[in-house]
């Protein structure tokens, strides 16, 4: 895709359904343009595509695909940060309504070597926009010779995706990364700066784990600790309960399966195995996909064990 | 949901807003910063809908710096209170409204303290204490009995954690803590933060 684009390279066949060119970072625009009708040569940063003009009359027919079946948001993904860099962790179930359409999908993908994305949301829209995603840091980082910071990468999404708001896109990701340099100068600065008075997290130091979250609604929020999806509220009670900034990395990894599990147990949408990746100042690394049913039945026996041994006790006290 | 606040005394403005970031049932963000910086004198408060309210805030702030930037002085506070009004009225009848709901609060050298209040119907009123979202339903009784128009700033704190405390007894949602940030001739001061607790 981006080859493409700086070869000039045009596919005829492909021009004619996207002709847009990729977006010129160079170029500034200060206004604000709500997209109209027909596109012109996209020179801003906010335009990649026009979305479809949403219909007036009722009566004719849609211009986006429709559904041929309801999808729903299911997933629990999360994200944290500690002392040893960012823990992302997934499950891997992929529902469409009812069914379970796909029992191993990859909800966590790698971006670049320090920024790992995990995705809720519609499958199809979350890989399309991690590609999207990808290109444009990509061709910032030819551009400019400096790697985009996380923050940087966040707001260059949610401005990407702000044309589509009140269309179908469904999108969520939460970016977790470690950004490397520290003081940055230039575009990548003026990118990432906060508009808020005082913003907690600027004041951090500028290198170090970050963990953005981005959403097709406009939402661009940075946290310690985030979790999306449908098991969401589950995750949360089991991470509130056990997170602190001084984990070692086997207890933070021991915490995410946890939460994903909890997650997984009570939400009927997320399941199956949990993928677990682990950020630092070196890259991501990746654990191996673990399923959850054999979590499940060890949990069973540990209660089981727990229940056995305080009746023989109450039977040894009497 | 979300509740923002703002009283005029005779040479300040005193404004709160909550810090709770919310996703449906969620609290996101316990810290969330929503106030805008225009200039040094001017704070917008803004609400509403999740990807409206940064990018129309934004949106405003970086045209009020461009006006100071093509001119060489600053917008005063009822320019920029006027501005972004005719910005939500222009959005209003496109097929992408902004719902945002909100107070610009600034210090003029010329014309003294303004408190303006805008919702998403782009209407625009100056008023000496004003305040958005369901919160506003249980506080701005509370903001007519006790405003007058020569409070000192210690009063004008007093009222505010009145309010605040109103809110911890009869609103539904748990809010836990507010910015509060204080403008005058000197610029904008941040003060304490009022939390759940504090007296």
């Amino acid at each position: 895709m981006a080859l493409e684009d700086i070869c000039n390279f045009k596919d005829e066949r492909v021009q004619q359904l996207f002709p847009f060119p990729a977006l010129e970072t160079d170029s500034h625009d200060l206004e604000l343009k709500r997209l109209k009708t027909s596109q012109t040569h996209c020179g801003t940063p906010q335009r990649v595509f026009v979305p479809p003009l949403r219909r007036v009359d009722p009566s004719e027919p849609p211009l986006t695909a429709q559904r041929p079946f309801p999808l729903s948001h299911g997933t629990t993904t999360l994200g944290f940060v500690f002392q040893g860099g960012v823990i992302a962790a997934a499950d891997t179930r992929a529902s469409a309504g009812g069914l379970v359409a796909c029992p191993a999908v990859h909800k966590i993908t790698p971006i670049h070597s320090h920024l790992v994305v995990t995705s809720s949301g519609s499958g199809a829209d979350c890989m399309l926009w991690e590609r999207i995603l990808t290109r444009e840091i990509r061709l910032y980082e030819l551009r400019h010779k400096r790697r985009l910071s996380i923050r940087g990468s966040a707001k260059l999404l949610s401005l990407m995706l702000h044309p589509f708001k009140g269309t179908d896109v469904c999108v969520a990701l939460t970016l977790c990364g470690w950004d490397k340099e520290g003081g940055g100068t230039g575009l990548a600065h003026n990118l990432d700066n906060s508009s808020s008075v005082t913003d907690a997290s600027s004041s951090a130091p500028s290198s170090g784990p970050r963990l953005v979250y981005v959403c097709s609604d406009g939402a661009r929020l940075q946290g310690d600790v985030i979790s999306v999806g449908s098991g969401s509220p589950y995750a949360y009670g089991v991470l509130d309960g056990g997170l602190s900034w001084s984990l070692s990395k086997e207890e933070a990894v021991s915490l995410a399966r946890e939460a994903v599990f909890r997650a997984t147990h009570r939400d009927a949408y997320s399941g199956n195995n949990v993928d677990l990746f682990h950020v630092t100042a070196q890259g991501w690394s990746q654990r191996p996909r673990e399923d959850l049913r054999e979590e499940y039945y060890r949990d069973m026996e540990r209660r089981s064990n727990r229940g056995r041994r305080r009746k023989k006790d109450r039977y040894d006290g009497e | 949901m979300e509740y923002l606040i703002g009283i005029q005394g005779p040479d300040y403005v005193l404004v709160a807003a909550d810090n709770v970031a919310a996703s449906s049932i969620i609290q996101m963000k316990h810290d969330y910063d929503k106030m805008f910086k225009l200039s040094d004198k001017i704070l917008l408060l803004c609400v509403g809908e999740a990807g409206d309210t940064v990018q129309f805030a934004e949106y405003i702030q970086k045209n009020v710096q461009l006006y100071k930037m093509r001119n060489g002085y600053e917008l005063s506070p009822s320019a920029a209170a006027n501005f972004t009004r005719k910005n939500l009225a222009d959005y209003l009848r496109s097929r992408t409204p902004y719902h945002v709901n909100l107070l610009l609060a600034g210090h003029d050298d010329a014309d003294g303290p303004g408190l303006f209040y805008m919702d998403y119907l782009a209407s625009l009123a100056k008023a000496p204490f004003a305040a958005h979202g369901y919160g506003a339903f249980l506080t701005l009784s509370i903001l007519d009995r006790y405003y007058r128009p020569d409070l000192t700033r210690d009063e004008a704190v007093d009222l505010l954690k009145k309010c605040v405390e109103e809110l911890n007894r009869r609103f539904i949602l748990n809010l836990p803590s507010f910015n509060v940030r204080l403008i005058d001739k000197d610029g904008i001061h941040d003060m304490e933060k009022i939390s759940i607790g504090t007296k």
